[in-house]
């Protein structure tokens, strides 16, 4: 089993959560935070098994409300939801074109914030909500959607530096080797 | 046979996230603390990543220069002492004047500086992480204030780290009082998710006569803000709920945005 690949996913969010949280630059420009855990989950989705998924979803959401106000663990189900449902369709979806890895992380990063949201009125909290949500949602969806792709790349290029190459098969066999002269 | 692991995985999961919605608040803060410090590694990184670019200013700085800033902070020093004697005198007088009237001795302040380290990654909450926690002294709901006015209030304390909710948080309500000739009160919440430089003042009596540019402080009332923290300044103001009351939006002095070092008024 390549452990590679969970290992650089689970590095990934937890970086990715500390980002979110110590870094305030896309916050003073936009008025927003953008988040990577839907992008992630995309990706994991697509290309890891599913206890993969599940143990991110619960690793990430946790890491994020511990940082945040939220409650914790609001935000695994709206990661997990999201990262279920690409995996059970990802026979389905040509995960190597970047249109599908925009849009597909256009639709989780609009899902995730939406579904937590909906959590966290359910569950009687206040969040901060007025007309510059929308914005705020419009944003988070815009960097999910340009971030996908450049998410991909990265794993890609970290498997390649890091993975053991698949090795090529020679097409050539000695027992049909045709022999030449007299023997 | 996949689609039963499937549903298993997606039950479980299912009942992590039930399991831990259903702990008990003081459970799931102990949680959220040992979960946070996983990440405590990182911050000594990014305060060590955030002090290079100082220190590489400090090296290239001239001598010039940094005689000339000291010879500033040698003037600025001087003003500040001469302030401090006067607040001294004053301080005095006002003890004074309270015993012979009888009223209570007012007790100064004791403020303990601490650095923001974290910001609220969730976009519908305005909390920020300080570097001090119950080793230091802090409990809940101490107010967090820097030099320009109030911040907002501790809302969680871990042993090294607490939690500040900020003004314009839904969780962070504040009676205030505007300097004017009635000295309305009434109550500091929560504003738009954008700006967080606005709050809204609620609760105004219908009466009140509001113009752009009066102070608003603190009342004092509520128990966990003492009186006269500076808040900020009236932007407007409009009649709700046909003249029932008054809101006004009040402009911050505190810069929300771009906390680096607040202090915690302790009891």
């Amino acid at each position: 089993m390549n452990l590679l690949n969970p290992i650089l996913i689970f590095a990934a969010a937890f970086l990715a959560v500390f980002g979110e949280a110590a870094l305030p630059g896309l916050h003073h420009l936009f008025g927003v935070q953008v988040d990577l855990l839907p992008v992630l989950m995309v990706y994991a989705a697509l290309n890891a098994n599913l206890v993969t998924v599940a143990s991110l979803a619960i690793f990430s959401g946790l890491g994020f409300d511990a940082l945040s106000a939220n409650p914790l663990g609001v935000t695994i189900l709206p990661l997990f939801f999201v990262g279920f449902v690409i995996f059970l369709q990802r026979d389905l979806i040509l995960r190597e074109l970047s249109f599908a890895q925009i849009v597909l992380g256009t639709v989780a990063s609009a899902v995730v914030p939406v579904l937590t949201v909906l959590l966290l009125l359910t569950g009687g909290k206040s969040p901060l909500l007025g007309w510059g949500s929308l914005w705020q949602w419009l944003v988070m969806t815009a960097g999910g959607a340009v971030a996908t792709p450049m998410v991909f790349a990265l794993f890609n290029w970290l498997n390649r530096a890091f993975g053991y190459q698949p090795r090529t098969e020679t097409s050539f066999r000695p027992d049909r080797e045709i022999l030449r002269g007299r023997h | 046979m996949l689609k039963q692991k499937n549903y298993l995985t997606l039950g479980v999961v299912t009942l992590v996230a039930v399991l831990l919605f259903s702990l008990p608040p003081r459970v799931t803060g102990r949680l959220k603390l040992a979960m946070g410090s996983l990440f405590l590694p990182l911050l000594g990184l990014a305060s060590t990543a955030q002090q290079l670019p100082v220190a590489a200013a400090d090296a290239v700085l001239t001598r010039r220069e940094l005689l000339r800033q000291v010879e500033n902070f040698h003037r600025e020093n001087d003003q500040l002492k001469v302030l401090a004697l006067q607040a001294d005198a004053t301080a005095r007088e006002n003890e004074q004047l309270r015993t012979l009237v009888g009223w209570q001795r007012q007790v100064p302040w004791k403020l303990k500086l601490a650095n923001v380290v974290l910001r609220d990654p969730a976009n519908w909450w305005r909390t920020v992480e300080i570097d001090l926690g119950t080793r230091d002294g802090l409990v809940d709901n101490l107010p967090v204030l820097t030099a320009d006015g109030l911040v907002g209030r501790v809302s969680s304390v871990g042993y090294t780290r607490s939690q500040v909710v900020l003004l314009g948080d839904p969780n962070c309500k504040a009676s205030a009082l505007v300097e004017n000739a009635a000295h309305d009160t009434g109550v500091i919440s929560a504003s738009g998710p954008l700006d967080n430089s606005l709050v809204e003042l609620t609760y105004l009596s219908g009466s009140a006569n509001l113009k752009p540019g009066q102070g608003v402080i603190t009342s004092g009332l509520g128990g966990i803000f003492p009186k006269g923290i500076p808040i900020g300044q009236v932007v407007d103001s409009r009649s709700v709920e046909f003249g029932l009351y008054t809101e006004a939006r009040v402009k911050l002095n505190a810069n929300l945005g771009a906390l680096e070092r607040v202090w915690v008024l302790l009891p």
